[in-house]
């Protein structure tokens, strides 16, 4: 009898096809949908539920996420303090799902050869991400990071509004104000502004202290 | 433990969750059953002739999926996992972090006590104290003033005996507290070039390096008119404002002609952030001590 099933699902293609699909998916029905439809995971508050001040992406900073992106630095640098406590001293508090909801998609990152970005908003100044970005030997003499000289060029600007109004289809609330006065934002900005205004902002949604 | 938006979602977790268990329950049962005769060939054949036998999974095989099935069920009685339940273990992520930080707090609360309550000159002095100000020195200041202390160009050098804001104890806690915000506002504009290279010159000859002497006389006048409210007359610099003294070769940017004048033209800003939200007194206190140290304490023989 038994083999008689295995045979069967064996030499029907199709119920084959439905069945492993059915079988594989059990892992993601279980531990990803429900996350869609969890408070924590979507909306900006921390784990107990209270609201936190997270916002969409000014467009220089949206700008500079795309550029973080194009470089690579998640290659490098994750952006998830885990609850240990050797992390959160040397970082800040750890990371909650709420703060990234407008981040799409998240820069988590799962390796370091640099340290962790997550909290990094705040934590030096922009002329010290001006002059580390440019070569980071002149200010961490240990460090072995790649140099970014050519980030001193002109932001492309030509797509922004565009770009804001799909993150509006999927939920960013920006208005249409925010959207017209964006090319505004990036008139004159270099490639580094973008990015430093990026990462001065990274995680500052959570106050710094553990 | 989840904060689902409906309780369809606990029951839904639950659903899923007991079912797939059920399903490889039942695989197993109908896998139990040994028949006895001759073993069957799988009906498969290749090459003509090969063909392979239908022999039941072996036992010990067997029992290791059983084991994963007791081992799921323990772990979903003790752990959080089962739709809402926060398991008879009660542990959750920021549960076992906040015991970590309170086990850290009762361990080396007591030490940093000690340090906090003598003085920094005292505590500079105490080895044990140094080489933990030396290592909270290397994770949250050297990424500016360097490993060493030594800073970087536009990053002070904390190893030396010249302070923009002050060297005394309580000037290094203020600064580490709050951060420093550099500014120095470009004067190319009011000097003009001629008058930036001027003044360029006179800085040099402050500190006896080499100079026009004729841009120099010029460039002392300038300076005094434009300069001096920051830098002070004789140029000894004014540590309430961060205000270098420019007269003790000591340079933060760079004392080359061209450095002087871009500074001059173009002005300097530069921030140093506040620490004391995020380190907390105690650690301030350490590491105000290690600076200190750095500058007022000969290193141990």
């Amino acid at each position: 009898m038994a083999q008689s099933k295995h045979e069967f699902v064996e030499r029907s293609v199709g119920w084959l096809i439905v069945l492993t699909l059915l079988t594989v998916s059990v892992g993601g029905l279980v531990e990803i949908v429900p996350l869609f439809f969890q408070k924590t995971t979507t909306t900006p508050v921390d784990r107990t539920g209270k609201p936190l001040n997270v916002k969409p992406y000014e467009p220089l900073r949206l700008v500079g996420r795309d550029i973080y992106v194009r470089e690579g630095c998640y290659n490098c640098h994750s952006q998830m303090i885990r609850p240990f406590r050797a992390e959160t001293e040397r970082y800040g508090h750890y990371s909650v799902a709420g703060e990234f909801i407008y981040d799409r998609p998240f820069q988590w990152g799962s390796k370091r050869t640099g340290p962790d970005l997550h909290r990094v908003g705040g934590r030096y100044s922009d002329e010290w991400h001006r002059v580390h970005l440019i070569n980071p030997r002149d200010v961490v003499p240990e460090s072995n990071m790649p140099a970014f000289p050519w980030l001193n060029r002109p932001v492309k600007a030509d797509d922004i509004e565009d770009k804001m109004r799909t993150l509006r289809t999927l939920g960013h609330p920006y208005s249409d104000d925010e959207i017209a006065g964006a090319r505004a934002a990036l008139d004159g900005k270099s490639e580094m502004d973008a990015i430093i205004a990026y990462l001065q902002g990274l995680g500052t949604a959570l106050s710094n202290f553990k | 433990m989840a904060d689902f938006v409906s309780g369809f979602w606990n029951m839904y977790v639950m659903g899923l969750v007991a079912l797939s268990l059920l399903f490889c329950l039942f695989i197993l049962m109908s896998n139990n059953k040994r028949e006895t005769g001759p073993v069957e060939l799988h009906g498969h054949v290749w090459d003509e002739n090969l063909a392979e036998y239908n022999n039941p999974l072996p036992r010990w095989w067997l029992y290791l999926f059983w084991i994963t099935l007791v081992f799921a069920a323990v772990y979903l009685v003790m752990y959080p996992g089962f739709g809402n339940s926060k398991g008879v273990l009660g542990w959750s992520a920021v549960g076992q972090y906040e015991t970590e930080m309170r086990a850290a707090e009762a361990r080396y609360a007591p030490i940093f006590a000690k340090f906090q309550g003598m003085d920094v000159a005292a505590v500079a002095a105490d080895p044990e104290a140094q080489g933990a100000g030396k290592r909270l020195f290397v994770t949250y200041c050297a990424q500016c003033h360097g490993a060493d202390a030594r800073g970087a160009k536009g990053f002070p050098n904390l190893s030396d005996t010249a302070w923009n804001w002050g060297g005394e104890p309580d000037t290094i806690k203020t600064t580490i507290t709050g951060g420093r915000m550099g500014m120095m506002p470009p004067f190319g504009p009011a000097l003009g070039g001629e008058g930036v290279k001027d003044v360029a010159n006179y800085v040099r000859s402050l500190s006896g390096l080499a100079h026009d002497s004729l841009r120099a006389q010029r460039g002392a006048e300038l300076f005094q008119q434009n300069c001096a409210a920051c830098h002070g007359p004789e140029a000894k610099g004014t540590a309430a404002m961060g205000a270098p003294n420019l007269t003790d070769g000591d340079w933060l940017y760079g004392s080359s002609e061209a450095t002087i004048t871009e500074t001059v033209s173009n002005g300097r800003t530069n921030r140093m952030p506040g620490f004391g939200e995020f380190l907390g007194d105690a650690k301030v206190h350490l590491l105000a001590s290690y600076v200190y140290g750095l500058s007022n304490t000969k290193p141990a023989q």
